[in-house]
């Protein structure tokens, strides 16, 4: 199915989309995909965890 | 205090980010150099000393990516192919398509993640990153420059950029797991 997507396809596009917008098939494929899957939703949040920590780190060394 | 003594006090400061970035002690010592000069040579006053930090970073950023596109001829992408990354693919993965086994539940680190103990180790696990890596990493991160922009700078194909980024992600994300995240539960409920 063109909107299956694998864990491991899935993680590759939550890293690829903290550098570039994805496609608009990929970010269908992914919201479905985390709906339905235990594991990526956690790889989300981590993924996520670093963004905000990235931020953080930025106001703090500027300050 | 005179001017000259008060960017004395951010040398150390300045000279810590422009290393992280460059990867290259000559080059960061040239960027601050380059800074530290700009900032004598204007003759903009500050109230008090944050104003003036956050103002050298500012020139700092710009000799630094000035020394990125100088040096961009300079830095080499070669053999990380097999650095070591897919290794870390594997670790996640396991031989299939899924994880080898469910992520680490980082918690909810909200407040850790504006302690000095925290940033150090973050730091930390960018510099351990390859220089090539590193650099594209914090142009993203530090520089806060687009994906276009670094490949423009670099002359680098967005397909390589790409690569490097991914691979980057990765690294920091086991990193802090390492060194940060994983005293917290591996619990597998949601």
């Amino acid at each position: 199915m063109i909107l299956r997507r694998t864990c491991k396809q899935v993680a590759a596009l939550l890293i690829a989309r903290e550098d570039r917008k994805l496609p608009v098939a990929d970010r269908i494929a992914l919201r479905l995909h985390l709906a339905a899957c235990q594991a990526c939703p956690i790889f989300e949040r981590q993924i996520l965890t670093v963004r905000n920590a990235m931020r953080q780190w930025r106001n703090y060394v500027e300050n | 205090m005179s001017i000259e003594n008060q960017l004395a006090e951010h040398r150390s400061y300045l000279l810590r980010f422009a290393r992280l970035q460059l990867r290259n002690d000559a080059w960061a010592e040239d960027a601050v150099s380059e800074t530290l000069l700009a900032a004598l040579s204007s003759s903009q006053s500050f109230a008090n000393r944050s104003q003036l930090k956050t103002w050298l970073v500012g020139i700092l950023k710009h000799k630094v990516v000035d020394a990125l596109r100088q040096r961009s001829r300079e830095m080499s992408y070669d053999g990380d192919a097999a650095d070591g990354s897919e290794e870390l693919d594997t670790l996640v993965f396991g031989q299939g398509d899924h994880f080898a086994s469910l992520p680490a539940d980082w918690g909810n680190p909200e407040q850790d993640l504006s302690s000095r103990q925290f940033f150090q180790v973050l730091e930390a696990c960018a510099e351990k990153l390859p220089a090539a890596m590193g650099r594209v990493f914090l142009m993203r991160e530090w520089l806060e420059l687009s994906s276009e922009e670094i490949c423009k700078e670099l002359k680098l194909t967005s397909t390589n950029l790409y690569v490097q980024l991914h691979r980057a992600r990765l690294r920091l994300r086991e990193c802090l797991e390492l060194n940060w995240f994983g005293d917290t539960r591996t619990t597998a409920s949601t």
